[in-house]
């Protein structure tokens, strides 16, 4: 059994609604996340799942309701202020052209972190996840899974109080998405990091995640640890999703 | 001799003055443009693209109606200076540079903008940034823009006239020997005016390929 989190949300959402031009993308009455737990985000394609991740980047703007980082709503905080306490990473890694350690060194630039501290933290995270030989490689010389690597290393080097992770693992072939998350589970676990991360693959879900939130036509449905999640489902639709789970 | 040094001098300096205002206000603009999203801008995006095509004469005619003795700029007697000469030929480089500028950066993933501004990017870092990543295209930008200037005539023959040791560029004395049966001045000119665009052509281009291969 996962151990649930103790300590208080780092971040809060009540009653949130984000309308597109298609109509209602993301409704959420409630949703906690806890200062050094692993949330799940899971639901199947156009659940609203990114549209959330969106939303608590500041890279969307909500329709309505609230939502709170660190117990002080999300628009009194300078906008570029918060979003230099987060890391993000995207399903497609998004590298720019130049080196793997150049990218990795981008946020702490953009940070005004001095060379010396910039240079310390990229040779720490390309060895935490294993690409250290690769730091003088063009980004456009690298294979799926390396390039993954490289923009989690790049968001993990900001040592972000709040880490989103937008499917991460899903473009990647099933040996390197294998080894990818196994890396990254260690990661999250030994630096305690407030993790956020999508996913419509419930086994992956299940195995980094301390809580799972079932989302289904940009609807919250669910929320809880994943043994809870699995053995009670809320209603019919988050039984029928959740037995997609491969036993 | 001198005077074809004078003529080429003054050439290069109009074209490459035009070229890097036109720089100045086509890179901001098609970057807003390129990455925006609001209201009117397809309308803008055609205007820009229709000034792509903008012939060189109306152009001229333009610049000339302004700086006219009678026109609204007409009390700073420009007309028939080189300065009139950059005026047009600004005006026919600035759609070039705009319109490749906001293509190049329109071709960009947009999610690469949510990415480094998920990085920690201010604005100004993300346009940075951007501009760096279509660096290639924006080199082809700025050569469409040099070259729509050092090659074209009909604004400055009619912004300029064409005067001896004032506003004789390389373009308007090709036509001028010609005009005179001086075929032979007009091919050693158009020759000189052909490996000038060549060698700044060639200058840019191995800075871009220096920039592709890496």
């Amino acid at each position: 059994m996962e151990e649930i989190p103790t300590s208080g949300p780092l971040v809060e959402m009540e009653n949130v609604l984000v309308r597109r031009q298609y109509g209602v993308a993301l409704r959420v009455s409630r949703l906690e996340v806890y200062e050094g737990e692993t949330l799940a985000v899971v639901g199947p394609n156009g659940a609203g799942k990114s549209t959330l991740l969106l939303v608590l980047a500041r890279l969307l703007k909500i329709t309505s309701g609230e939502i709170y980082f660190k117990a002080k709503p999300l628009w009194e905080w300078n906008e570029l202020e918060y979003r230099r306490s987060l890391g993000f990473v995207f399903q497609e890694a998004l590298l720019l052209d130049m080196t793997v350690a150049e990218n990795v060194a981008l946020g702490l630039k953009f940070r005004g972190i001095p060379g010396v501290e910039v240079r310390a933290r990229v040779e720490r995270w390309l060895k935490a996840l294993g690409i250290e030989a690769l730091a003088e490689r063009r980004a456009g010389q690298l294979s799926g899974g390396e390039a993954q690597r490289v923009s989690l290393a790049r968001a993990l080097a900001l040592d972000p109080r709040l880490f989103l992770l937008d499917e991460p693992f899903s473009a990647l072939d099933q040996p390197s998405r294998f080894h990818l998350i196994h890396d990254v589970a260690g990661l999250l676990k030994q630096d305690n990091r407030t993790t956020l991360f999508v996913t419509h693959d419930l086994n992956e879900a299940a195995r980094l995640a301390d809580r799972i939130a079932v989302f289904l036509s940009g609807k919250l449905q669910q929320v809880g640890t994943v043994e809870e999640v699995f053995r009670n489902p809320a209603n019919e639709r988050v039984r029928a999703f959740v037995s997609l789970r491969d036993r | 001799m001198s005077e074809i040094f004078q003529i080429t001098t003054l050439s290069l300096q109009i074209s490459i003055c035009a070229t890097l205002l036109s720089l100045l206000v086509g890179l901001p603009l098609g970057t807003w443009l390129g990455l925006g999203r609001f209201r009117g801008r397809a309308f803008l995006l055609s205007l820009i693209n229709t000034g792509m095509a903008l012939p060189p004469v109306v152009v001229g005619l333009l610049i000339a109606a302004l700086l006219w003795r009678n026109g609204p700029l007409g009390e700073f007697q420009l007309i028939y200076t080189p300065v009139a000469i950059i005026m047009a030929q600004f005006l026919i480089a600035f759609p070039v540079v705009t319109g490749l500028t906001a293509a190049a950066l329109g071709a960009l993933d947009p999610r690469l903008q949510w990415q480094i501004l998920g990085l920690g990017a201010s604005r100004w870092q993300m346009i940075w940034i951007l501009w760096r990543e279509a660096r290639l295209p924006l080199l082809a930008a700025l050569m469409a823009g040099f070259g729509s200037v050092i090659s074209e005539v009909g604004a400055s023959m009619m912004v300029g006239g064409n005067i001896r040791g004032q506003t004789r560029v390389l373009t308007t004395a090709i036509v001028l020997e010609t005009s005179k049966g001086e075929f032979g001045q007009a091919f050693a000119l158009s020759a000189l005016l052909l490996v000038i665009t060549y060698l700044i052509n060639l200058a840019l281009t191995m800075i871009q390929q220096k920039n592709a291969r890496q």
